[in-house]
């Protein structure tokens, strides 16, 4: 027998007119990366809040046993006294403060109210060892990488004597060589004898390195699976979650490409804070009419500077290059003129960059193009009504109205009110950033039946994405870029996981090697 | 039955402040023993509050697209003390020294507007700099005295009423008339809105609710002219008033460039992709609101038939905390025109009616600080029920 470290029995939590969860339970062994699966809304961070103590003791319904004994935790607290830690998707650091202070921060090594700056600063390099941080510990968390926050995330929670670690979308943010990084580092944790709770939406991950998996779908446990006992695909996992098979994770099109309706050539683009840093180098490529094309790359390759630089130069200073759209040149000096001419970017980041959340459905689909639902700059608000009622069923928005504030979206339809927003503008080309990033499976289905549906009437497909089979499964052409150039052209037939990677990775010295 | 108490609990926030309203006055009235809601002391609440409900709608476009203005007091000290120069010393006809005063306002705007939304210091900052600066200039143009008196002409802006055709005698006649006709044009809005509505499909509130809802609209309005008229008639002041909330109104909720404020101020960033020229709607609310603040000081200065030094100080206050109570969100993005008027009435029958009792300018200070802070707890409390 192993032991159990935690055992969540029968707990059914109700918010006033839902049942969030009903009879869920969770075991995890000592020692093993137990992972965590469901579509976005299936209950896995209210279980998590449960367990945390955010939903404090009485509020649910059910016994959580921590090695064995029964927890009454009334808030966060209490459970990070047992060694329960938590880390948020959304990550909890202060950026203006250093590595050592935001790993101690509300656990500082003090004496009487002062603080101990050599011990903070030793224990801090002895943790930042632990998780392979290789910064001074006076770095600011602001000056690093995502990937490196996430560490200083783990840093801190190592600090405090963890004997469960919870991990709520680690990955979500990283790109595929930090991600990988992550997952060692969870595994040598695992070798240590720390047990970890991960919560992630990419199956590879979870394939890769979990020891068990628990299924949670509509508020209620599915299955656990053993991957000692089990045999685990990627098809498995889907089946559980979804409740059916999807038969195919990218929904068929069959490619109708017409005439190039839209083509960047030798595109340089500088830092708008340090002039003379070229951030986007010599970059041309093409995309043809119902053409989906990919653009892949790591992060910080410039995908997401390269996309905003064409909109409207939306980012970025000295711009140089040409742009023609129907073979035309084209010159868009701000945001309305590349939306004048049919331009549409659809960004990474929806919450900060993609919607105005304090407003509802209707008001975030409009905004992009008010004079179509205006005279003489006077709103008409029945016709803006019926348009947006329009999207809502035809992008299926699952809201009770379109007067529903965008704050309370799922992901999934906060991303789909966001397309509705930029297809209401009658784009002929839609650059499309991680279209994808953090929603769950069947919307992610769904957003890919939008963008095909989109390709078949003719339009012009640019898409970002740092999910490889996204790209592969959705895209005829893929471009590959790295560190601001364009390092490869791949078709569909050509492209695979392997030559993308390494067309991902080719720095700038191994292109003048294949110079010479 | 049911539907009623749903179209009620979907328009309560909305009506919260003036249910609150009703109740501060109907709590003076009862305390002041009927004095409160007398003609000659509601023409006075109107024209006493005139100048300050004319800078809350403009402060709460400010506050909507997410800044700040503390200059308008002083803005408002300076147009006065420059109006009067012209006016007084120099006998430049009055309708161009009023246009030519608007004019110097919405320069001061743009100035402000400039510095806030092309080089991007914060609102707070510029406009607390406008604040010292205008005081400054104001006293320089006054040379620290006061300068008056206007001409009878321009003393109307704030102290006349409307003619009447009866000349004299019992109640003035052409009010009555005004509000008859303001009556009708609210009926006839609502009304159109219903057809219309219902010619789209949408869900109107049953018939004999909306009548209700018309009948105690034009009863309202028909008693509150009433009153009026039992006095003097209309303010002029009140006129000006009324223009204003109407097109202030329509421009928040009905056109674009309304639209393009409430996105900006609701996420920055994100109205700039979806192609807001946010520099541009930053700079321009601060133009309207530099043409309000000199409006306010030209109301100001006819109502003291006089330019001082120290008018205008802490009007700004006034008008800020008339937007909060009337819901406006200190973050941006949220706030209505008659939400702020509605505030600033609030303000407004406290400080009168706690005049009336005698109560001293120390306690009404208090009084005003305590009502503003538990006015936006129980906005943030409701706000966060209800999410």
């Amino acid at each position: 027998m192993t032991d159990i470290l935690l055992e969540m029995r029968g707990i059914t939590k109700t918010f006033p007119g839902v049942k969030a969860l009903s009879n869920v339970n969770l075991k995890v062994r000592k020692g093993e990366i137990h992972a965590l699966m469901g579509e976005n809304g299936a209950g896995k961070s209210t279980l998590m809040k449960v367990l945390s103590g955010i939903y404090p003791y009485g509020t649910y319904e059910g016994d959580v046993l921590f090695e064995g004994r029964r927890c009454q935790f009334r808030d966060i607290r209490d459970s990070e006294r047992l060694g329960i830690v938590i880390i948020h998707q959304e990550l909890a650091l202060s950026p203006y403060l250093s590595i050592a202070e935001n790993i101690f921060l509300g656990n500082e090594r003090a004496r009487g109210g002062v603080i101990d700056w050599g011990e903070t600063i030793a224990r801090a390099r002895e943790l930042m060892d632990m998780v392979g941080l290789d910064e001074s510990p006076n770095t600011r968390v602001m000056d690093l990488g995502v990937g490196k926050q996430q560490l200083v995330e783990i840093a801190k929670a190592l600090s405090k004597n963890v004997k469960l670690l919870i991990l709520d979308e680690p990955t979500a943010a990283l790109n595929e060589h930090d991600s990988e990084i992550l997952l060692r580092l969870l595994k040598t944790f695992k070798a240590r004898g720390l047990t970890s709770i991960l919560i992630s939406h990419k199956l590879n991950e979870i394939v890769q390195v979990a020891d068990a998996i628990t299924i949670l779908r509509d508020g209620a446990t599915i299955e656990t699976l053993d991957t000692a006992r089990d045999e685990i695909t990627e098809d498995r996992i889907i089946r559980g979650m979804v409740g059916r098979d999807l038969k195919h994770r990218y929904p068929e099109r069959v490619p109708n490409i017409g005439e190039t309706i839209f083509e960047v050539r030798n595109w340089n683009v500088y830092h708008p804070l340090q002039p003379d840093r070229r951030v986007i180098e010599d970059v041309s490529f093409h995309i043809r009419r119902g053409e989906v094309v990919g653009i892949a790359g790591l992060m910080g390759a410039g995908r997401t500077e390269l996309a905003m630089s064409l909109f409207g130069k939306a980012y970025g200073k000295k711009i140089s290059g040409q742009m023609l759209k129907n073979g035309k040149p084209i010159d868009l000096p701000d945001i309305p003129a590349a939306i004048r001419n049919g331009i549409a970017y659809v960004t990474e980041d929806r919450k900060n960059y993609g919607l105005i959340l304090i407003q509802d459905i209707k008001r975030n689909t409009t905004l992009g193009k008010l004079r179509k639902v205006s005279r003489h700059g006077v709103i008409d608000e029945r016709r803006e009504i019926v348009e947006a009622e329009g999207f809502r069923q035809r992008l299926n928005i699952k809201t009770p109205s379109i007067l529903q504030t965008t704050m309370n979206l799922s992901g999934g339809n906060q991303q789909k009110v966001v397309l509705s927003k930029w297809i209401f503008t009658d784009p002929d080309v839609l650059i499309l950033d991680e279209p994808t990033r953090g929603i769950d499976v069947g919307a992610k289905y769904e957003i890919y039946t939008i963008i095909n549906q989109l390709a078949g009437e003719g339009k012009g497909i640019l898409l970002i994405s740092s999910e490889l089979p996204e790209l592969l499964g959705m895209c005829d052409r893929i471009y590959v870029m790295s560190e601001g150039r364009m390092t490869g052209e791949l078709t569909r037939a050509e492209a695979t996981q392997e030559n993308i990677m390494r067309l991902m990775a080719r720095m700038e010295g191994d292109i003048r090697a294949n110079g010479h | 039955m049911q539907t009623v108490i749903k179209q009620f609990r979907a328009n309560i926030r909305q009506y919260g402040m003036l249910i609150a309203l009703l109740l501060i006055m109907l709590l003076f009235q009862i305390l002041t023993g009927g004095i409160l809601l007398k003609p000659l002391n509601v023409t006075n609440l109107i024209l006493q509050n005139s100048y300050i409900l004319v800078l809350a709608i403009g402060m709460v476009l400010v506050i909507i697209s997410g800044h700040i203005d503390l200059s308008v007091g002083s803005v408002a000290a300076f147009v006065g003390a420059v109006a009067a120069f012209m006016m007084v010393e120099l006998n430049v006809p009055l309708a161009a020294a009023v246009v030519l005063s608007l004019l110097m306002g919405a320069l001061i705007g743009a100035w402000q507007g400039f510095w806030v939304a092309y080089v991007r210091v914060p609102s707070f900052i510029v406009t607390l700099a406008g604040m010292l600066m205008f005081r400054g200039l104001t006293m320089l143009v006054l040379k620290g005295q006061s300068v008056g008196p206007f001409p009878e002409a321009f003393r109307a802006l704030s102290s006349g009423f409307i003619p009447d055709f009866s000349g004299g005698g019992g109640l003035h006649l052409l009010s009555l008339l005004i509000g008859a006709l303001l009556s009708a044009l609210l009926i006839a809005i609502g009304w159109r809105k219903r057809l219309s509505d219902i010619r789209y499909n949408f869900e109107v509130p049953p018939r004999g609710y909306f009548i209700a809802q018309m009948v105690i609209l034009a009863a309202a309005l028909m008693l509150f002219v009433y009153v009026l008229a039992s006095y003097e008639g209309i303010p002029n002041i009140l006129i000006v008033l009324l223009v204003l909330i109407f097109a202030y109104t329509f421009i928040t909720n009905r056109t674009v460039i309304g639209r393009h404020i409430y996105a900006m101020g609701g996420n920055e960033k994100a109205a700039m992709l979806s192609g807001v020229k946010t520099k541009r709607v930053s700079f321009w609310v601060f133009v309207n609101m530099g043409t309000l603040a000199a409006l306010s000081g030209l109301i100001f200065a006819a109502r003291l038939n006089a330019a001082t030094p120290k008018a205008g100080v802490n009007f700004e206050l006034d008008a800020i905390a008339a937007c909060f109570i009337g819901g406006a969100s200190m973050s941006g993005g949220v706030g209505t025109v008659v939400g702020a008027v509605i505030g600033g009435l609030v303000m407004g029958v406290m400080n009168n009616g706690m005049s009336i009792l005698g109560v001293g300018i120390d306690w009404q200070q208090a009084i005003k600080g305590l009502v503003l802070l538990l006015a936006v707890a129980f906005d943030i409390y409701n706000r966060n029920k209800s999410s």
